[in-house]
């Protein structure tokens, strides 16, 4: 069952000047349980892509449908709280809340959806044990390796229990053995949960471990390959 | 988790946050130490109009303030002060006779105000007798006594138990005098009441003027507390013919300091606040700028944007009611202890005198200008905020998540 179905996409920018076409005419559609990476050199529209389907950018023309509703048509604030309750993000950069704790980082999502006390609490006990961080609950990022804060921020992103994961170049920062722990994680998710993952990235063991390829050049795909 | 989280964002920058807070607290201490200091000094001065120079409430012949015309006199001043006395809130009231005239020494001569007084009775309403700084208070065992003030005995080359005559016109208009001897010499916070005044013992100034025993130019009456409305309305009710007023009306420069200080101070602290608002707004751009990143990711993982402008709001208005209570702390503790060791201005107390304040200040200030300060403390914060979180309101997540 399609989860996210992309209609003639366009993203221009400096449309008067010098116009570039930063996503050109894309057609995609995701199904739930997909593991996909999206690849291309730099500045071939990967980012701006996962913008779009994640609300934080609006297209020139086109639709990005997901689960029946054309999410380029909300409002701002219809757009904030959609990506609260239906995606989850993992940035390059971790992008954890320094003064929160592991636990608070992945609570914080639930707090802002109104949950009570109880279903955060096991929630989140629940997302770092399958994450391997049961033990580092309380500590802060400033305390932990580049690897346990990206996997804090796949709990996180797991904790609104999200339609998909966009997953923004999640492994550049990290070494090869932080790299394999969270792709077998975010595997192992993928697998035993059926979450959908959709990745940007310029890493071969993410393309590896992917079980669709879609490769983008000026904006456009050029090739999509399911393994 | 919002308040948590502004809250702990505080303190991420630890020096940065200490300075702000340091320079609120400055700030407010300076605020209302000077607003408490003001309030001593202006206090002082009240207590000093009551309790050595004015007393609370006054009754006159009517006419005389304007005139000062021996004439008009109270012709029943003796069964006025006893009436006065049986009013509710009064403490006691003296009668008073009161001449301007010529008092001389050997070397020289110098016009002032002889008051003739009562000395059982004036001894209850002022505090003369405490401010004698040589010799005694008026009895009535000596012949012909007088008080005069240091200042003018040194302006008179005279000392105690010298003798001054004073030159004063009669009931018949004549000229005449009198012999009185220094039996003390007294010194006030006043320079300028020290210098203007004397006082002789009633009946030797009644005997000199020809006035009779009964007769006096005014009452002069201390009450309970120095709120003085209901009593001088009271007054003026029991002796419609006399010009009963109170200190505040006898002295209206006196009752408009204390208004007028209250605004001034107020003012000032409003002042001192919209400086600080500068010194948070900048710091909080600061932040803003700093936060980008961070600011972008919040909201791409949902927090809208009421949720941010609330942070941003908490964080300032946390920022700026730390400094302000702290501030308000630390103030009214150095209240609290100089409103008992008092501050001694020494350096400055001939100034101090000539303008009629005392040199020695006992700040105080009320909890209701506290409060009032707490609470403009937090307006400035909500409005320091504004800006800084309307500017946060304004990122656009995808720029602000790509911002290094």
């Amino acid at each position: 069952m399609s989860i996210i179905e992309i209609k003639d996409l366009t993203k221009v920018y400096d449309a008067k000047s010098l116009p570039v076409h930063a996503v050109n005419g894309v057609n995609l559609t995701i199904e739930t349980g997909e593991f996909t990476a999206i690849v291309g050199p730099s500045g071939s529209g990967k980012t701006t892509l996962l913008n779009i389907v994640g609300g934080l950018d609006d297209p020139t023309s086109g639709d990005v449908i997901i689960d029946g509703i054309k999410i380029n048509e909300l409002s701002s604030r219809q757009k904030t709280d959609f990506r609260m309750r239906n995606i989850g993000f993992v940035f390059q950069a971790y992008n954890l809340i320094p003064v929160f704790t592991s636990r608070e980082n992945v609570e914080f999502i639930m707090h802002l959806q109104g949950k009570p006390k109880d279903e955060r609490e096991s929630r989140t006990n629940e997302l770092l044990e399958a994450v391997g961080l049961g033990d580092r609950m309380n500590s802060r990022p400033n305390k932990l390796s580049g690897g346990q804060q990206q996997r804090v921020a796949v709990a996180r992103a797991l904790a609104s229990k999200p339609k998909f994961i966009l997953a923004d170049e999640p492994t550049a920062n990290l070494d090869s053995k932080s790299t394999e722990n969270l792709l077998e994680i975010m595997e192992k998710l993928n697998k035993e949960e059926n979450i959908t993952f959709i990745f940007s990235t310029h890493d071969q063991r993410v393309v590896n471990k992917a079980k669709r390829v879609i490769t983008l050049q000026d904006g456009a795909i050029i090739s999509d390959i399911r393994n | 988790m919002i308040p948590s989280f502004a809250w702990r964002n505080l303190w991420r920058n630890k020096l940065r946050s200490f300075i702000i807070i340091a320079a609120v607290t400055l700030g407010i201490f300076a605020g209302i130490f000077l607003t408490a200091f003001i309030n001593g000094m202006v206090n002082s001065r009240i207590q000093s109009i009551i309790s050595t120079e004015m007393s609370h409430i006054q009754i006159h012949q009517s006419g005389f303030l304007d005139n000062d015309q021996f004439s008009l006199l109270i012709e029943n001043a003796d069964s006025v002060v006893r009436l006065v006395c049986e009013t509710p809130d009064v403490v006691a009231a003296s009668k008073r006779i009161i001449i301007n005239s010529m008092v001389a020494s050997a070397e020289t001569g110098t016009g002032v105000k002889i008051i003739g007084i009562d000395p059982e009775n004036e001894i209850k309403v002022t505090e003369l007798s405490s401010k004698i700084i040589s010799g005694k208070y008026i009895d009535s065992t000596d012949h012909n006594p007088v008080v005069i003030s240091e200042r003018l005995a040194g302006k008179l080359k005279v000392s105690l138990k010298n003798k001054i005559i004073i030159t004063v016109q009669d009931v018949n208009k004549n000229i005449t005098g009198g012999a009185f001897r220094i039996v003390g010499i007294f010194r006030t916070d006043n320079s300028m009441f020290d210098e203007a005044n004397i006082f002789v013992r009633g009946t030797d100034l009644s005997r000199l003027t020809g006035l009779k025993k009964h007769e006096g130019h005014e009452v002069a009456i201390l009450l309970k507390k120095n709120e003085t409305d209901d009593v001088t309305k009271t007054l003026s009710g029991l002796f419609p013919n006399l010009e009963v007023k109170s200190w505040k009306q006898l002295s209206p420069e006196a009752g408009y300091l204390v208004s007028a200080m209250n605004q001034y101070m107020f003012i000032f602290i409003i002042v001192i606040l919209i400086a600080l608002c500068f010194g948070i707004i900048n710091t909080m751009l600061m932040v803003i700028m700093e936060r980008i990143h961070e600011l972008g990711m919040l909201m791409a993982i949902g927090m809208n944007r009421a949720r941010v402008f609330a942070m941003i709001m908490l964080e300032t208005v946390f920022l700026s009611l730390t400094g302000g209570i702290t501030g308000l702390i630390l103030g009214y503790t150095a209240i609290k202890y100089f409103a008992k060791a008092g501050i001694n201005l020494y350096f400055w107390k001939e100034a101090f005198s000539e303008l009629g304040y005392s040199s020695y200040i006992y700040p105080v200030i009320d909890s209701k200008t506290m409060i009032i300060t707490a609470i403009l403390v937090m307006i400035a914060g909500i409005f320091s905020a504004l800006y800084p979180a309307y500017k946060a309101l304004k990122l656009n997540p995808s720029e602000a998540i790509r911002t290094q």
